[in-house]
């Protein structure tokens, strides 16, 4: 992974594909900004993750960039157009899956790329062989003739890809593109994700609030919160430059008293003491002999210990000092 | 990438998507012909059944003469008017309505990589098509159904072919505003306040010169979009019979339509960029 992300930050030609500059986004009658002062670049071929809570600004900032909303400040720059001044000519350049399933439903599967292939300006017969091919390659030519409703969510989403890609755009959005998807079409997903790197150099933002996927599937990553990019490198960097690094968590026979979470937060080397039921997590920098502190001070009442390594779960944390999904 | 990067500039795909648009629409369409033929011929035929064919079989031939003509030349234009009128929410509010609403299914027509405006646009132009359709299918049907013969002469058919084009715009036009403005939910509330009064009120069962004996009315009625088609299309298809100078009623088919267009044009837009 390192040797593209090399490539990244040395295009041939100074060529980036997305890049947002100061972007602020207001809604009307709204007292805060949803998206507050974001920048950042995506490079060719680079999967880019957004990862954030819920109302962290995430398809707030997609919706700017696939030109459905006005910025109230700020640029995105789509292959150097930018989005807000040539809308038409910017959506050439895109392609997006939204968080919704929006497949046209009057229409079959394979209708849907057709016709996609068509709005783009492909001649019918272009479009016929096109999303032929992109059935074939998204698996789907089984289910050609069949009504999008009858998909299940795994191929939905699948066709929903294979549909933002249907006119090879520079630069792809998905926004929260696994989040109703159980594991396995999950996994199926990630895999074509990173197969469009390879094969169409297309360059990936996308939306999620899953630590796992950004960890897995992002070369580099942005943690975003109230419209704001907290931290942004690789997943790899963000956890080696935390301070806090180490997660221990304790399962207790019940919800503990704030008395000893008082005494848990006094331990020396202790960063953060999240509790939620009856289970503390406890960050800390310097986890020599913290453990046995932590069960002398819990005593009795502990049930299970475990340790962890960093995770972007616990930079989520020490950034904001809430867990991702509160 | 580069081969449809280096494709001609948007405003030279126009031409492409738009027709793409309407290829788009005349397949769903084709998905169930059924539905268009049931939706435009049923209600005129069971109206020109009923009271044009029935009525003078149990011997109430009279009803609903004006001016000496019998009711199956009266309401002919009017039958036609609304057909074409009706086809602009049935194409355009109603599926609209819907796809904007719970599917968001108007996405990738939206995403097109042309001028929003240009989306509504053949949404429009193909409702306009299918009302010039319903038209063409309704015309024999009131003309052939009735018991007492129909008596119909195109006094001018400039003022037919315009009639029925500036009405099939408006009425798209309308279906527009009211797809993007009404929420799904409502949708059907809004369907049935608005058909029967403007129907009932549109000069489809006589001609506007003859309310001058309720004149309220005969000045009321002057809002309702559908008398102006009715009116249009009596002056052009039945001379015979009272009919507004249809240089007032075209030219007021022709500015509702501008206004109409210009506010449904704004309201879609307003939906698609927030
Ligand atoms: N159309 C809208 N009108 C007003 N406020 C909105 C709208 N869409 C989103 N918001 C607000 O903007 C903030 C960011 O939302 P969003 O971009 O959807 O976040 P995320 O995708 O990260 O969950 C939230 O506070 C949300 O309530
Ligand atoms: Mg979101």
């Amino acid at each position: 992974m390192s040797r593209v992300i090399g490539l990244y930050h040395s295009g041939p030609s100074g060529y980036v594909p997305l890049s947002i500059d100061g972007l602020v986004k207001r809604y009307p009658g709204s007292s805060r900004n949803a998206v507050d002062g974001l920048s950042l670049e995506v490079s060719v071929g680079e999967i880019f993750g957004l990862l954030g809570p819920n109302g962290a600004g995430k398809t707030t900032t997609i919706s700017v960039a696939v030109t459905r909303t006005r910025p109230t400040a700020g640029t995105v720059r789509l292959a150097g157009t930018d989005v807000a001044a040539q809308a038409a000519r910017a959506r050439r350049r895109l392609g997006v899956v939204t968080q919704a399933n929006t497949l046209d439903r009057s229409l079959s599967v394979w209708e849907n790329l057709y016709f996609h292939c068509r709005y783009f300006g492909l001649s019918r017969r272009e479009a016929r062989r096109h999303s032929d091919e992109l059935l074939e390659r998204f698996g789907l030519a089984e289910r050609r003739d069949e009504r999008v409703d009858r998909l299940s969510g795994g191929l939905a989403q699948r066709a929903q890809l294979a549909r933002a890609l249907a006119h090879k755009p520079s630069v792809l959005f998905l926004d929260e593109p696994t989040a109703s998807l159980d594991p396995q079409s999950r996994l199926a997903l990630w895999d074509h994700v990173r197969g469009l790197r390879e094969r169409d150099g297309v360059a990936v933002l996308l939306t999620t609030h899953s630590m796992e996927e950004a960890d897995r599937l992002c070369d580099r990553v942005a943690i975003m919160d109230h419209g704001r990019v907290l931290a942004c490198d690789t997943p790899g960097a963000l956890k080696r430059n935390l301070t806090a690094t180490t997660t221990v968590r304790l399962r207790l026979q019940a919800p503990p008293p704030p008395a000893l979470l008082d005494q848990v937060r006094a331990l020396r080397g202790v960063e953060r003491v999240v509790n939620d039921g009856n289970r503390i997590e406890v960050v800390t920098a310097a986890r020599d002999g913290l453990v046995p502190h932590l069960v002398s001070a819990v005593g009795a009442g502990l049930l299970d210990l475990s340790v962890s390594e960093p995770t972007l779960e616990s930079v989520f944390i020490s950034l904001t000092g809430r867990k991702l999904r509160d | 990438m580069t081969e449809l990067s280096n494709r001609s500039e948007p405003w030279r795909l126009t031409p492409a998507a738009f027709a793409a648009l309407i290829a788009r629409d005349l397949r769903v369409l084709l998905h169930m012909p059924a539905s268009f033929l049931l939706r435009t011929v049923l209600n005129p035929l069971m109206f020109v059944f009923v009271f044009t064919y029935l009525y003078p079989h149990i011997g109430a031939g009279r009803f609903g003469e004006v001016a000496g003509q019998n009711l199956g030349t009266v309401v002919l234009p009017g039958l036609v008017a609304s057909a074409i009128f009706f086809q602009g929410l049935n194409a355009v509010a109603l599926p609209l309505s819907m796809e904007f609403g719970a599917t968001r299914e108007i996405e990738d027509r939206v995403m097109a990589p042309v001028a929003y405006g240009l989306t509504a646009l053949a949404k429009v132009c193909f409702s306009a098509l299918q009302s010039l359709l319903a038209a063409a299918i309704v015309f024999p049907l009131v003309y052939l159904v009735p018991a007492v013969p129909v008596r119909i002469q195109v006094s001018s058919w400039p003022t037919l072919v315009l009639a029925a084009v500036l009405a099939s715009l408006l009425a798209g036009f309308l279906g527009l505003l009211l797809g993007t403005v009404v929420e799904v939910r409502k949708i059907a509330l809004v369907f049935a306040v608005t058909i029967v009064p403007i129907t009932f009120l549109g000069c489809v069962y006589y001609p506007w010169a003859s309310l001058h004996s309720v004149r309220w009315l005969q000045i009321l009625v002057l809002a309702n979009p559908l008398v102006y088609v009715s009116e249009a299309l009596r002056a052009a298809l039945t001379p015979a019979l009272p009919h507004m100078n249809p240089i007032a009623s075209l030219s007021a088919l022709t500015a509702l339509t501008l206004v109409l267009g210009w506010a449904a044009t704004k309201t879609f837009t307003h939906r698609v960029l927030t």
